[in-house]
């Protein structure tokens, strides 16, 4: 990200931000860039007003007025204006980041971690309004929240180590792990042999109790044997509580890719990349 | 250009929206008005028992300028750990560095921010001479040594102020910022002191090289040697210029050294 903003060099290779080199114009990338740290960075000594025109006179806007007043709108700040930054909440905050970062009306915004620290009203109103920008920017945002991808965006890349390891939509993602579709199984009373019965079933791949009388079971794609598999159960004599196809989300598309490094700890990242 | 008038009024804005101007130039104008007080009461009983002549020439630089400029030895480093060290700690840096602004226009903005508002601060201290000349019989004090000294004691803190933005740049920390500027600034105050211990432990009485890097060095010297005496001299000028120079473009390097950490 810290590459993407020009504020530091590339190790190795090249990045072009908005058609700029982010070395050779890096002045040219940061006027078509809005960024948002993972610590916000606001001067806590100011007023939300008198940081934004500060912003808005060091981007050299024309319009530096209008522009204030359409951020402060966008981001609903109207009545904090005149507040010292360091007297607002977190998520007050944030929203004064995120009103600087499209104070200029940015052809790529780039949002790191935007809703962490935050209560869960305010996480979604970060949300609605990280898609509402969606619509006439790009968006490039990190998260470690798997769901908030899977929700947000249309490209998602997964990086782990400093290496992209998968690049695509959320839903094509999913399809590609199709081939592990898991269920659940939870059983009341007393479940031995039960391991047996459901590995007996046709198309059933492997067995797994997670808890008490609680199993996960890989099944063939593509196959309705869930009834094949209730029916047994209850042939042997157990009671079937709950059978729950659990899917596929990001959360296992990503312990899948990184499933060789997890033991190594290493920091994974996913970041989605949301493409007008 | 706008950039650097953009954040150096920021800066200056900053200073007074903050306690630290009106903590400052409390101190500043208490210790000043204690120490102008008892100099003054001094000459006067001592005028009264002997006349003595001549007195009024140096004054002002007696009664007010050389502690003015002690005080100012200490305020400074005050007034810009908070420069770089702030962004530095807050994260802000990143965001200024994120904008369309160069990195030398972020430091010299910086620098004139906190020299404009150390000039506001050394301006008031005018009461002070003022007052003086008002109550010196029959003409007034020597205006001379007064202008001369004014001048180059701004440049002298303008260039205390360069040492504290460099010195602050790579620092989190603000006090320890404030500490480091502080002991970099009474470095270069004492430095002249170096070069005589080195001249007389060398019994040769001759000056060394190190010795004459250090004499130059010496801060004070070039004020009170020729400016505080009515005297204006270009290299003392130069001296003062050249230092601010020098310490913008080192932080300026500070600050860029993060592309290549």
């Amino acid at each position: 990200m810290r590459i993407l903003t020009a504020y530091q060099p590339p190790s190795e290779g090249r990045a072009i931000v908005a058609g700029f080199d982010v070395v050779e114009e890096s002045l040219e990338v940061r006027r078509r860039v809005g960024y948002l740290p993972e610590t916000v960075p606001l001067y806590m000594d100011m007023t939300v007003l008198e940081y934004l025109d500060f912003m808005a006179a060091l981007r050299r806007l024309p319009n530096a007025d209008q522009c204030v007043d359409e951020a402060i709108q966008r981001v609903n700040l109207g009545d904090r204006v005149e507040s010292y930054i360091g007297n607002l909440s977190k998520g007050m905050k944030q929203r004064v980041g995120l009103a600087q970062a499209v104070l200029h009306k940015p052809e790529v915004l780039i949002l790191d971690e935007p809703t962490i620290g935050l209560d869960p009203v305010q996480v979604v109103e970060v949300r609605n309004f990280i898609r509402e920008l969606g619509q006439d920017h790009t968006v490039l945002l990190s998260t470690h929240i798997l769901s908030e991808a899977q929700q947000l965006c249309n490209r998602v890349l997964i990086i782990n180590k400093g290496h992209i390891v998968a690049e695509d939509r959320p839903e094509n993602l999913q399809a590609r792990l199709a081939g592990a579709e898991r269920i659940t199984i939870e059983l009341a009373g007393d479940s031995d042999g039960a391991v047996d019965v459901i590995s007996g079933v046709k198309g059933v791949l492997t067995v797994e109790p997670i808890s008490d009388g609680v199993f996960e079971v890989e099944i063939t794609p593509g196959q309705e044997i869930r009834p094949a598999i209730v029916r047994a159960l209850t042939r042997a004599g157990q009671d079937v509580v709950e059978v729950h196809s659990r899917g596929v989300d990001l959360e296992q598309i990503f312990l899948e890719l990184t499933r060789s490094d997890n033991k190594a700890k290493g920091k994974h990242q996913l970041q989605k990349k949301k493409k007008e | 250009m706008r950039n650097i008038w953009t954040i150096a009024w920021k800066e200056f804005k900053l200073y007074f929206s903050t306690p630290i101007f009106y903590i400052i130039s409390a101190m500043v104008f208490l210790f000043l008005g204690v120490i102008f007080y008892s100099n003054i009461a001094q000459i006067i009983s001592s005028a009264s028992s002997s006349s003595s002549s001549g007195g009024a020439t140096d004054l002002p630089g007696a009664v007010m300028l050389g502690p003015l400029l002690t005080i100012l030895l200490f305020a400074t480093p005050a007034i810009t750990m908070r420069l770089v060290a702030e962004e530095n700690s807050l994260g802000t840096i990143e965001l200024m560095l994120t904008a369309p602004v160069r990195d030398s226009e972020l430091i010299i903005g910086k620098w004139l921010g906190a020299s404009l508002f150390t000039s506001v601060l050394v301006g008031l201290t005018w009461i002070y001479p003022i007052f003086l000349h008002a109550i010196t019989k029959p003409n007034g004090i020597d205006q001379g040594p007064l202008v001369s000294s004014y001048l180059v004691l701004l440049l002298l803190v303008w260039a205390l102020v360069a040492v504290g933005v460099c010195v602050s740049a790579p620092f989190k920390n603000v006090t320890a910022a404030f500490f480091a500027s502080l002991m970099v600034s009474l470095g270069l105050w004492v430095s002249g002191l170096g070069a005589s211990a080195l001249s007389y432990s060398g019994g040769t009485g001759g000056t060394s090289l190190l010795g004459t890097i250090l004499q130059y060095l010496d801060f004070t010297s070039h004020f009170y040697n020729t400016a505080y005496n009515g005297r204006l001299d270009l290299t003392d000028i130069v001296f003062y210029v050249s230092i601010i120079v020098l310490m913008l473009f080192f932080a300026t390097r500070i600050i860029e050294s993060r592309r290549w950490r």
